[in-house]
């Protein structure tokens, strides 16, 4: 029986402190993130350089010099620049997802799989996950300290292949032959790839793995009742059921992707000067607004919007992928019904019964 | 019994056998994983207590005797001592980190207590915001931010640093999906009865009750915040050696001509990884189950 109290209270309306809770979050939000968007896309179509210059609008120019370069040199240079750090940021996605997910795939396959007998699986998780959490600047001169040269000595990788037989030391001069890791293109990528595929490996096992154990595990025993082996398990049940979660994981790595800034932004010997095989998109615009004596922050804005536009479409293809095909025939088919009971009942008169 | 011992036993002394055999060589590649991600980190750590002319000629899997000589190097040698100080980073890491952490798990406890608990007209629609704006990336904002930030003239201060933090929808989504499945409206109601305010419901019934998801996303928090390093380099725009953050101070080692001393400079990224390592080795399992139950982040 409810009580005179309780009657009472279901009486008061308490919508405001829904709005009162609700309300920091948004004013920090509106300030401190979708203006700075909005603003982002009002300074793509100002000028660059001088103060005077932030403050005038040039309409699309920006957009122009960008996508498709123009007669002057300094136009030509900003889209050859973006041009190239657009094809930077797919080699170096690229170059570290791929082998990222078959580490991660396997390893959760074999994680998951109940009739392995593996000690220490929960010590073996933990060691993979640590390089995710380490300050990604720290890992950016940590690799640059063990692939550079020393002054006087081929610096610790270097030194670690000679001993392998890689490296070949010349007798006479004792001079090693050594792999330029930082400042070749094809090596600096590499390590680049490697630290990514490092830091990120771990954090994608795990995903997947929550994946699988999401899987109905009476559809692995009754595969192994029928005795399927476990090659036959992974393409016929684990991989069609977590391409789901695969999608997901394969776009947030894209949108990741497009914002890698701190390893190549850092990893590069000549202070002062990123280096040009790995400047990524993220680089670029920040090397536009960060630049103190001219800021491009037109360049920039624009940049950053053609960006947001990427990530947008990669972001609607996640939603895409990832949707509850189930619920979605679930709320077609009450659709129908209440479609049908409509019908129905105006055959009576529009007497809903 | 012993008839079908003879028919199926050799099936299943294979079968073990292949598990067995299978088991080993994941075993071993597994072995090697864990060497391939720790050795980076090993041969920092033991470098760090090497000498500079060790370093260079060769490198060594038990450690040297010079890290106290690297440690007075890296903490009183001028040269050293202005581009790189341990304590400024770590104090100025640590009060941004602080603040943004208890600013993220506060308000975003918040926020999915007030879509979770009350009925009001923009409850839906403000929730579907939060989860369209979980996807949108800073960095595609930065350039408005700076300059907005500019115009305020809050460059090379903390504020654009901390205050940000409060709206972070990720943590929004995972509190209130954690509210669904353990939040009794009931327990609302009942404080309702004895009186108690609708604040002090949040503050001393709701936030103990989540705990568990608060500690989850605290731990996340710190360690995104710690580590990052695209934020702190483009708001403290003068970067000021006093206010610098201890990421930015391991990148200025990189970019000076100084820092020649390859034990100092080993030990002080060794420094600069050391509280976020012993953070993960004290809440490892924490932060594992973290990662998979929040598929979401990042």
């Amino acid at each position: 029986m409810a009580s005179a109290a309780q009657r009472r209270i279901k009486s008061i309306s308490y919508a405001k402190y829904g709005y009162l809770f609700i309300l920091p979050f948004f004013i920090v939000y509106f300030f401190f993130q979708l203006w700075p968007l909005i603003n982002t896309f009002i300074i793509s179509f100002k000028g660059n350089g001088s103060a005077e210059a932030l403050e005038t609008y040039v309409g699309f120019d920006n957009y122009k010099a960008i996508l498709f370069g123009g007669e002057k040199r300094a136009i030509k240079m900003v889209h050859e620049k973006f041009a190239s750090s657009l094809v930077n940021t797919v080699i170096l996605w690229v170059g570290n997802f791929i082998p990222q997910i078959i580490l991660s795939l396997s390893l959760a396959v074999w994680f998951t799989e109940a009739n392995l007998k593996i000690p220490g699986k929960g010590f073996f998780k933990i060691v993979m996950y640590l390089p995710n959490i380490i300050t990604a600047a720290s890992v950016a001169v940590l690799f640059l300290q063990l692939c550079g040269e020393a002054q006087n000595g081929p610096g610790a990788l270097n030194l670690l292949l000679n001993k392998m037989g890689i490296v070949s030391q010349d007798s006479v001069s004792e001079k090693y032959d050594t792999i330029k890791f930082i400042t070749g293109v094809w090596q600096s990528r590499g390590v680049v790839m490697f630290i990514q595929t490092w830091m990120w490996f771990g954090n994608t096992m795990i995903m997947l793995m929550s994946g699988i154990q999401g899987i109905n595990p009476s559809l692995f025993e009754a595969a192994s009742i029928d005795g399927a082996s476990s090659g036959q398990v992974f393409r016929k049940i684990t991989l069609p059921l977590l391409s789901p979660i695969m999608a997901y994981t394969l776009v947030t790595s894209m949108i990741g992707g497009l914002q890698m800034f701190d390893i190549p932004y850092l990893y590069h010997k000549d202070p002062n000067k990123v280096s040009d095989n790995l400047k990524t998109v993220a680089v670029y615009i920040y090397e536009y607004f960060h630049d103190i004596v001219s800021p491009k922050m037109g360049y920039a804005g624009a940049a950053s919007v053609i960006l947001f536009f990427i990530t947008l479409i990669l972001g609607c293809i996640a939603f895409y992928l990832t949707r509850d095909k189930d619920e979605i025939a679930k709320k077609k088919q009450r659709k129908k019904i209440a479609q049908q009971n409509k019908r129905e009942s105006k055959q009576f008169g529009g007497l809903s019964i | 019994m012993s008839n079908m011992k003879s028919v199926y036993g050799t099936g299943k002394d294979n079968y073990t056998a292949k598990i067995r055999l299978k088991s080993t060589i994941l075993v071993i590649w597994f072995i090697i994983l864990t060497i391939i991600c720790l050795l980076p980190i090993y041969i920092l750590i033991i470098n760090a207590t090497r000498e500079n002319s060790e370093i260079a000629n060769g490198i060594s899997f038990v450690p040297g005797t010079n890290l106290g000589k690297n440690i007075t190097k890296l903490f009183k040698d001028v040269n050293y001592r202005t581009v790189y100080n341990v304590w400024i980073g770590y104090r100025n890491s640590l009060l941004i980190t602080g603040f943004s952490t208890v600013f993220t798990v506060f308000f975003s406890a918040m926020t999915a207590y007030g879509i979770h608990v009350y009925d009001f007209k923009l409850k839906e629609i403000s929730y579907t915001i939060i989860l369209l704006v979980m996807m949108v990336p800073v960095q595609v904002a930065s350039a408005g931010f700076v300059s907005f930030m500019l115009k305020l003239k809050l460059t090379d201060t903390y504020w654009p640093l901390i205050i940000p933090s409060i709206a972070a929808p990720a943590v929004v989504y995972f509190m209130r999906s954690y509210m669904k499945s353990s939040f009794p409206l009931d327990i609302v109601e009942a404080a309702r009865i004895d009186g108690c305010n609708e604040f002090r419901t949040f503050v001393s019934i709701a936030i103990p009750m989540m705990k568990p998801a608060i500690a989850v996303q605290a731990i996340f928090a710190f360690i995104a915040s710690w580590n990052n390093f695209y934020t702190p380099n483009m708001i403290l725009i003068s970067s000021k050696f006093e206010q610098k953050t201890l990421p930015m101070m391991v990148s200025a080692i990189q970019a000076s001509d100084k820092f020649t001393d390859y034990g100092a400079i080993y030990l002080a990224i060794a420094l600069s990884i050391l509280p976020i390592v012993i953070v993960y080795v004290l809440l490892s399992r924490f932060i594992i189950a973290g990662v998979a139950l929040g598929g979401v982040k990042e």
